[in-house]
């Protein structure tokens, strides 16, 4: 990579301490020489990173944001955002499947879990032995999360199971599921571990893009979760993931903030060589223009998301900073992607450049964990009840 | 098994390197260092051993005071502790280089010293073989493989001319290339370890002064190729040129 591709992300960020750095260069060094070389691949063959996972977990990258005692790294929640940015620079795939197991199949485990749940799940689950995936969303429940209609019935020390999950990313390869479902009095949260019986895959998803991430169906038919799998009290299930997404975004903000990024590193070389009438792109002002409002929201998305995950690292509450974070790098990442694909040219529009890749990869951070437009609710709703 | 390796710093083969203002250096400016490849296989080659036959790995790096975060690097990758002679500038041939080295090696503990064959910036290859014969070492030059057992290693030598297998009495000196062993990315762990695993900091002697670089220029571009013709009618002219002015067919 030309190293002007790097002058718009090497300015001193006061967010990021000694520590970061560190973790910023060791991820960004793998990520650049192991994980973007086998992007393309994934992509188009719909293959699952499972080399990189397996790398990923021998450097620690599994557990970034956990105590080193449950398995982590011992590293911070900016930590855990800066190696999401720096993969999916490279590669969106990769990135959501770390995304999705730290912070919706792990964190509640470490933020909720009781100690037997965290002494049988969390140290496999931080030390990446284990995948771990988080089973929300619904045929019928989407934004809607109280709209649940899987169901758990209390049967002695168990409860039993059954309705059907989509969208479950890791759902495949997981040891464990995290699951919402609908008891007597609210929205109750258990661990269920893959191999329960009952549990069995539905439907693998072909999408527009994170090809080779595993977005799976999975079905629940009387499947029996042993109370001590629950995951907070009765009924308290809703609010605990609500707590999770709010911390989850901005880790999907991150990686739209890495995706964008990752189209500026190769559309500023592209400016720079290629040539037409007789001057290089960088010299049209059309393409300064846009090189220029490029850098501006990327600049803007990585100081708001490195903020939100800076005040979850002080233990404050996030959704209103992380709403924000996730719902403007998202829509950036679209823009900016966009006009790298209009800077390139045909160029940009094939498969000989990655841009078209990250377009496609990009769009999934305007829905997943919220969408823009449950975002902008999340947002206003906070606004007007501050001045109520 | 006591294993010390010699490891440099040098600018990151993927930086563009333009020569300074003053003409007998390179422009720093932007440009990224690494260990050079060939020590990191060292590197990585020690920590295969020492988790193979216990030891310890000692790492010696002599380069200016912003080595460390190279020198770091291979603490984090699992090297036990490491000397750095501080380099504060001046121009050194590959004898000096070798003194400087071999004086601080001597009198510690060391059944393998390790090099990589060459760095990718000076690219002499001189180094590690003048250090095994300043310490009076065997040593085995360009090793693509290296098992030690009973106090003995055997080890491939690879050049142009095919595999050499020789085996040596320990303790002895390798320098080492390509296809000898991966190099690993360190761990989280490993970099938050190396902070606090021994660095010992010795101000390297000053330059003697026996080598002076008058000029540094960057290589000529290279010109385009040349179509000599299609088909085979191309043939005769190609074959002419190829012999006469190429001088690579007789």
């Amino acid at each position: 990579m030309s190293p002007l591709a790097d002058i718009t992300f090497s300015e001193p960020i006061p967010f990021l301490q000694e520590q970061h750095l560190e973790v910023r260069e060791l991820i960004h060094r793998y990520a650049q020489e192991q994980v973007k070389p086998r992007a393309a691949r994934l992509d188009e063959e719909k293959v699952f990173p499972h080399d990189t996972v397996a790398e990923l977990a021998e450097m620690g990258m599994l557990g970034v944001p956990f105590p080193e005692e449950v398995g982590g790294a011992g590293l911070d929640y900016l930590s855990y955002i800066l190696v999401i940015e720096e993969l999916a620079r490279v590669c969106g795939t990769t990135s959501i499947t770390v995304a999705a197991h730290t912070s919706l199949g792990t964190n509640p485990i470490y933020q909720f879990g009781t100690d037997l749940q965290k002494e049988k799940y969390l140290r496999k689950l931080a030390t990446g032995e284990m995948l771990g995936a988080f089973a929300l969303t619904e045929p019928g429940a989407g934004s809607d999360a109280r709209a649940s209609k899987t169901t758990a019935v209390r049967d002695g020390d168990d409860w039993i199971v059954n309705g059907v999950k989509v969208y479950c990313t890791n759902g495949t390869h997981a040891g464990t599921v995290i699951l919402t479902t609908k008891t007597e009095n609210g929205i109750t949260a258990f661990i269920a571990e893959k191999s329960f019986p009952g549990i069995s895959n539905g439907t693998l998803e072909d999408k527009l893009g994170l090809r080779g991430s595993d977005t799976r169906e999975l079905v629940f038919e009387d499947v029996r979760i042993p109370d001590e799998n629950r995951v907070g009290e009765e009924g308290g299930g809703f609010k605990r993931f609500m707590m999770t997404l709010d911390a989850g975004r901005i880790s999907i903000g991150a990686m739209a903030l890495g995706l964008a990024q990752g189209a500026l590193d190769v559309a500023l070389p592209y400016a720079i060589e290629r040539k037409q009438f007789g001057q290089t792109l960088g010299q049209f002002g059309a393409i300064q223009e846009r090189l220029a409002d490029m850098a501006v929201k990327i600049h803007t998305a990585r100081l708001t998301l490195y903020h939100a995950a800076a005040l979850k690292d002080e233990g404050r509450h996030v959704a209103y900073a992380g709403s924000i974070g996730k719902l403007y790098a998202s829509e950036i990442a679209m823009e900016v992607i966009d006009s790298a694909i209009q800077i390139m040219g045909g160029n940009g529009f094939t498969r000989e450049y990655p841009v078209e890749r990250m377009f496609r990869d990009a769009k999934l951070c305007e829905i997943g964990e919220g969408t823009s437009e449950v975002q902008r609710l999340v947002i206003s709703r906070m606004m007007l009840k501050s001045v109520q | 098994m006591d294993i010390i390796v010699c490891m440099k710093r040098v600018p990151d083969s993927a930086a563009k390197i333009t020569v300074a203002g003053d003409a007998k250096s390179i422009e720093q400016d932007g440009v990224d260092h690494v260990i050079s490849p060939y020590d990191e296989i060292a590197v990585e080659k020690a920590l295969q051993l020492k988790e193979a036959h216990g030891g310890t790995v000692t790492v010696v790096c002599l380069g200016v005071a912003a080595a460390t975060k190279e020198i770091r690097q291979a603490l984090a990758m699992g090297a036990d502790q490491a000397v750095h002679l501080k380099d504060a500038g001046g121009n050194r041939g590959p004898l000096e280089i070798a003194q400087a080295l071999a004086g601080v090696i001597k009198g510690r503990a060391c059944d393998l010293l390790l090099f990589g064959k060459q760095s990718i910036d000076a690219d002499n290859g001189a180094v590690g073989v003048m250090v095994a014969r300043l310490l009076d070492l065997p040593v085995v030059s360009l090793v693509a493989q290296l098992d030690v057992a009973d106090g003995r290693a055997t080890v491939h030598r690879q050049s142009e001319v095919g595999t050499e297998v020789i085996e040596v009495t320990l303790p002895a000196a390798f320098t080492v290339q390509r296809g000898l062993a991966e190099p690993r990315y360190p761990k989280i762990k490993g970099i938050m370890q190396a902070k606090k695993k021994p660095l010992e900091e010795i101000d390297a002697p000053a330059p003697a002064g026996t080598m002076a670089l008058d000029k540094l220029e960057p290589p000529a571009a290279r010109e385009g190729g040349r179509i000599v013709g299609e088909g085979k009618d191309a043939v005769g002219e190609l074959v002419r040129l190829l012999s006469q002015e190429a001088k690579v067919l007789s």
